[in-house]
Formats: C-alpha cells, structure tokens, sequence
C-alpha cells in the first residue's frame, strides 16, 4: 500500500517542481508580441507577393508596426484600400500614392521585328538572354517566353501569341513588380496609371545607334530626340540613343506620339483622334489600334 | 589503352573533312577585328581612325589582368572603331580594317618555310612573349596562355598534357595540323615544357586518328620528354580535367584548378601557336577552321585570319548554303554554339564552321523524366542533372549550388544521353548563371 503513496509523492514534488522551472523559464524569456502585428496581418491580402520587398505579409505587417506610420512602406497588391484599413490601424493618415500598372517597354510584333533566326531551346527569357541576341537580333527586346508571365501571382500577364509580347490585363495587375524582377532585360517598368488610366510611353529599350535599331525592329527608337524637343514639358530624355519619358512630369498631350517617325511612342486607352483628311497616314492609325489593345 | 573513369558517351564520329589539306583562305576585303576575342576583359583598341595597320601590328593592348593582345590580322587602314554584333548578336567593342591586298606584314616576322629549331628564352621571357604575342588556349576556351604559365610560386608543375584528342566529333583542325605540322608542334611543346620546367610532356591523342599518332610519334622520337599516348576514344576527353584524369589518374577536386594536382594543359593548336610566336615572331592572328557538314558538296580546312566574317568562309568555301540547312554552328555538334548572325567576324576561338541539316537540327519533343538515370552515368563529373534540371525549374538556386552546380563542364553528355529528351544542359546552363549572379551578390 505505501507504494503507491511513495510514487504520488514523488510524482508531486516532481511536477512542483517543473512548474516552478517552467514558469521562471518562460518568465525570463517572455517574448511580448504587438497583437497589432497579427490584426495589419489580417487586412493585408495575403497573396506574398514580395511587392513590398518583404519576405511576405507577416514581414510587412512587422515592419508596419515597428515603423508606426506608413512612410516608405506600400503593398502594392492591396492598394488604396488596404493602405486605408492599415493607416486606420496604425492611427496614421495614409500616404497619398498615384495607383500604378505595368508596362511592357517592347514594340517587337511579329510585323515590326520579323524573326531572323529559330530559338528550339528551353523556354525561359533568363536563358534565351544568356545565349544570344534573340530571334529577331534585337538584343534588348523582348524573347516572348514567357517569364513575366511566370511570375505574375495575379494572373495579369500573358504572352500574345500573334505578337509574340506579354500582355498585361489592367484589371488584375496590381503593380507588385514581380514581372519587372522576372524579366531579364528590363523592358517592364511600373508607371503610373494616369489620369483617366490614359498614359503616354516610348516602347522600346534599344540603346543601338538608329540605323542599327531599325535592322532588327522598323519600330525602334532611334533616338532621333523629335520628341524631347516637342514636348513642353520637358518630359522626356534621350539618354544612349533612347528617349524616356518621365511619367511623373508627363501631362498626356501626346505631341511626341504624333511626332515619332518609327511609332515608338505608344499612348493608351485615349479616344481615337478626330481624323483630319490627309493629316494621319493610315498605317499610323492601325498602329495605335494595336497599341491600344496592347496594353 | 587509357581513357577516364566516369561517365562519358559515343556520339557519331563523322570526321569527313580528314583529308582536306590546310588551304590559304584568301583576304576579305573588309575585317572587322573584335577586342574580346579571348576568355575576360576586353583589350583596348591602341589605333585611331585613318591609320594605316601592317599585318601582326599591335591594334588592342592588354590592360586588365586576364586580357590578351590583339593584333591586326590584315594590313590596311583603321576604317573606324566602334561596336560590332558578334555571332551570337551582342554588341562588342572591335576594330573595322579596309584591307589592303598587297598584304604587308611587319618586318620582324620570320616568314620563311624554314623551321627554327633553337629557342634559348628562359621561362620568363618565354611567359613574356606569349603574352605579347597574345596567344590564348585554342582549344574552345580560349584562355590567356600566359596566365596558364605563369605558375605561383606554392604551386608545383608535374605534367605538360597537350590536348590533341579532338573528342569532338566533325572537327579535323587538330587532326591536320598534326598531319601537317608535326615538327612545329613539338618545338611548340619543348619550349612550353622548358617554361614549366617539366621532365614529360604527354601528347593525348584518341586512338581513332592512326595517322596523327604515326605521324607524332615518329616526330617525338627526335625529342627529349615527349611521350605520344593513344587513348580509347570516348567523348569528353578532350576535356581538361577528364584528360588529366585519363593519362595520368589524377582527379581535380571541385571548384580547383589543374596545377593544383600539377598538371598544366594546353591544345595542340596552341603548341603550334607558340612555335610561330617564339620561333618566328608571329603573333596569333591566324586559326585553322573546319568547314564540314554532312550535305554540303565539298569538306576543307583553312587557314583563317580572324576578323574574316562567317558569310565570307561559307561564300568562299560553299558559294552557297545548301537549301535544307538548319543552323551553322561554330565549333563542334556537342559544345559549340550556333551562329545567329552569319556576319559576325570569326575569332581567335573559332575552330569549325558546322554546316547542320534542317532536320538533324530541330529538338526532339520533351517528355517527362522517367527517373532511368542515364544522365547521371553519362555524367563525366559525376553530378546529377535530372536534380539540377528540377531545382533550376522551381529556382531553387542554392541547393543546386550546395550540389556542386558550378563543376559542370557543360559537355552536353546528360542531354546527349537523355530518352526524354529534356533540355538538361540548358537548365544547368541557367542554373550557373543565375548561381554566379547569387554569389557575386553575397561578395558584396
């Protein structure tokens, strides 16, 4: 009989024991977390994207509430909205952000920049950029597989078969960059959506001299620099034969558009142009059109 | 009969230019000379506009640590310098010559037939001349020769391997040149076995070119410390570290270089290349190339000057490309690349110009893998491809680097071997690449 009483005994200090280690343990190390971490985690969308240039939500609702405002940090996925819920959460007011959109920075169609050469190897753009040039000898246009496409969680990006170009889904792009870490070359840029969603850029990436633009796309920038003395707003710059246009200082007049001489310079979503007679050659007006449903 | 332990495959010979003697290729009437012709930084053009050049005329200086010299190839005047498109399309610093016919070579050349057969250089000035004369490895990678030696000081020079095995199949440049310039060639070893200060020099050559190994075998016997070894053929021999391996059983650890097991390897090209630096004072401006393919009408070997474009070669040599071809490649069927711009100039690397048939050229559909395992026995580094192909697909990057990604010697065996005919070399390809890009991030 006193066997039994001996293990209880035992058993008791034992676990009194424990319990006081335990508690001094967890005493010493107590680790205190912002309960506001999980409640911004809650608003933000949850996709991890990486948009932010955190490791994902969590990290970024971390970075939030160690900050205490919202300077400098943005979710490009969750937009106005989500940055709305978060600054309410902070007690901040939320910063002021135009709402942005991809653009692909390539006029290389099938028409534009016929294909010289066949690529048969694996269809990754990082492979094809390490190899050559690409199929049409533009070595800064876009090699049509697909890596943006790849990299877009939202479903946003596809490559057009009949033009062999990504297109990008206004809708559903919410501007988190990841096609612009995807592609090789650089030819997406996040720009603003404009007013309107209209908006005005130079699609091309060749810093080739003109002559040698053209050999491999008839739609290249030259570099010719028409449109930087055009604009009014001294928007634009020619920096190694290629024009940009800054999009923070562009007002959407689109005097460079019409003044191109290859078309490089594409504007989207605008009304079609009131046609004056003579004024606009017939090729020029197809190319818009393909632009506008381009973008 | 030796050859090296793991892995390797047969691929079908077609070695039909081996009869085709070493022809003269006549001058363009323009060259464009590139500045990177060679494996690091680009030489410095060290002409103007307007200048008037002589052949072997110093046109690009060496700055930078691993560069070569650049020598004009043509005698003429500078047209212009600015950038030209190579044969992959990329836009490279180069030298543009309007080539004058009258061919004047600089005055300090030996042109003459006759062989110079004593070089009393000590190693140092040996070294000197290589890396003015700007000799490089001719065997593809085109290495500064200079930098391979000049050994440091804790490092110790046991063997001088020269690479005659030409495992490639279609290429007969080496085959020709030992046919056709045994002599040459084992001056060229003497003096580079003299700079290493090595007792044997072994030359390896597959023991599918009988003649060749007639031919340098009763040329080695009038030279002290050169030994001619036939080996099985199997491809990759003519690899660096699979021939270290299979003459002398030693095995270059991962992520080493051969002297670290003391072994220096040069191409027999370059050992000619070196007779013609220290003996004659020429300066590499010349090649010889392989024009070869399966449907076209006549096989040849030339010699080249770099700077000649590709169209000129196959206009010369073919008049015209055969209507079925698929793609022209520089170098050979397994390791070379194909050419996508016909007027790019040839280089100081170029070895072949491989004319390919439309429907040897185009892939075969890609399956799944079936886990058979064929990559990994062809594997002569002992890596596993069909791991490398997964990781790089999910850009699980650093695992394939902590599975020694970067000892690929890009053979092309896996893909050479694989039933499902996945592109492995392209994945492991991009796997090093974006490997490298990961570690030089992580230096700064």
């Amino acid at each position: 009989m006193s066997g039994i009483w001996s293990a209880v005994l035992v058993l008791s200090i034992t676990g009194a024991v424990f319990a006081v280690v335990l508690y001094i343990v967890a005493q010493k190390f107590k680790v205190v977390e912002d309960p506001l971490i999980d409640e911004i985690n809650e608003v933000l969308p949850g996709a991890n994207c990486g948009g932010c240039g955190k490791a994902g939500c969590r990290a970024m609702a971390e970075a939030f509430v160690k900050q205490g405002n919202m300077d400098g940090l943005k979710c490009p996925a969750g937009g106005d909205e989500v940055a709305k819920k978060v600054a309410a959460l902070l007690g901040c007011t939320p910063a002021e952000t135009l709402p942005q959109v991809a653009v692909v920075r390539c006029n290389g169609t099938c028409t534009n920049a016929p294909v010289k050469t066949k690529y048969d190897g694996l269809e990754d753009c990082a492979f094809a950029n390490s190899l050559y040039s690409g199929e049409s000898g533009c070595a800064f246009g876009c090699l049509g597989l697909g890596n943006c496409a790849k990299a877009c969680q939202f479903d946003a990006l596809t490559v057009d078969k009949e033009t062999g170009l990504p297109v990008v889904d206004e809708e559903k792009c919410v501007a988190c960059g990841a096609c612009v870490k995807a592609c090789p070359r650089g030819i997406i840029e996040l720009r603003n959506k404009g007013p309107k969603n209209r908006r005005v850029f130079v699609a091309c990436r060749n810093k080739e001299k003109g002559g040698d633009a053209r050999k491999s796309c008839s739609a290249a920038c030259i570099g010719c620099g028409k449109c930087a003395k055009t604009c009014p707003f001294g928007a634009i710059t020619v920096e190694n034969n290629l024009a940009y246009i800054d999009f923070n200082v562009c007002k959407s007049c689109r005097k460079c558009v019409a003044e191109c001489p290859t078309g490089a310079i594409h504007d989207v979503n605008f009304p079609p142009r009131v046609e004056k007679p003579v004024e606009q050659p017939a090729p020029q007006a197809t190319n818009a059109e393909a632009q506008g449903t381009q973008a | 009969m030796k050859t090296f332990a793991m892995g390797g495959v047969h691929p079908e010979e077609n070695k039909i230019s081996t009869n085709a003697v070493i022809e003269e290729f006549p001058l363009p009437k323009t060259a464009v000379i590139l500045m990177t012709q060679h494996l690091g930084a680009p030489a410095t053009p060290c002409v103007a506009k307007g200048d008037t050049v002589k052949v072997g005329q110093l046109i690009g200086k060496a700055e930078a640590f691993m560069c070569a010299n650049v020598h004009s190839p043509f005698s003429g005047t500078v047209a212009k310098i600015d950038i030209c498109k190579d044969a992959f399309g990329l836009a490279k610093p180069a030298v543009y010559i309007n080539v004058d016919e009258n061919d004047v070579w600089e005055e300090s050349i030996d042109r003459t037939p006759d062989i110079v057969r004593q070089c009393d250089l000590d190693p140092k000035q040996i070294v000197d001349k290589l890396k003015e004369m700007g000799i490089v490895g001719l065997g593809g990678a085109t290495f500064p020769t200079h930098i391979k030696y000049n050994i440091a000081p804790d490092k110790k020079a046991e063997y001088l391997i020269i690479n005659a095995v030409e495992c490639e199949p279609y290429l007969t440049s080496d085959h020709r040149v030992m046919m056709e310039h045994a002599e040459e060639i084992c001056i060229g070893v003497s003096i580079l076995r003299k700079c290493l200060g090595v007792p044997n020099a072994y030359i390896g050559i597959e023991n599918n070119k009988p003649e060749p190994i007639a031919v340098m075998k009763k040329m080695a016997a009038n030279f002290e410390g050169i030994i001619v070894e036939p080996l099985k053929v199997k491809y990759p021999q003519g690899a660096e570290k699979q021939l270290i391996n299979a003459i002398t059983g030693r095995c270059v650890p991962s992520g080493k270089l051969p002297i670290d097991v003391g072994c220096v390897v040069s191409n027999v090209g370059t050992a000619y290349a070196v007779y013609e630096a220290i003996q004659k004072n020429k300066p590499l401006i010349e090649n010889i190339l392989t024009v070869t393919g399966k449907k076209i009408q006549s096989q040849h070997n030339y010699h080249v000057r770099f700077g000649t474009t590709y169209s000129d070669i196959i206009a010369h040599a073919l008049g015209e490309l055969p209507e079925t071809t698929g793609k022209v490649i520089s170098g050979g069927p397994m390791m070379g690349k194909a050419v996508s711009n016909l007027d790019a100039p040839t280089t100081k690397g170029a070895s072949s110009v491989l004319v390919i048939d439309a429907d040897e050229a185009v892939r075969a559909t890609e399956s799944n893998c079936i886990r058979c395992g064929k990559c990994m026995n062809a594997c002569p580094m002992g890596l596993e491809p069909y791991l490398f192909s997964a990781l790089v697909r999910n850009r699980r990057i650093e695992e394939a680097g902590a599975h020694n990604i970067l000892d690929c010697i890009e053979c092309g065996c896996c893909f050479f071997s694989c039933p499902a005919n996945k592109p492995l070399l392209d994945e492991i390809r991009l796997g090093k690449n974006l490997y490298r890009g990961i570690l030089m991030a992580k230096k700064k």
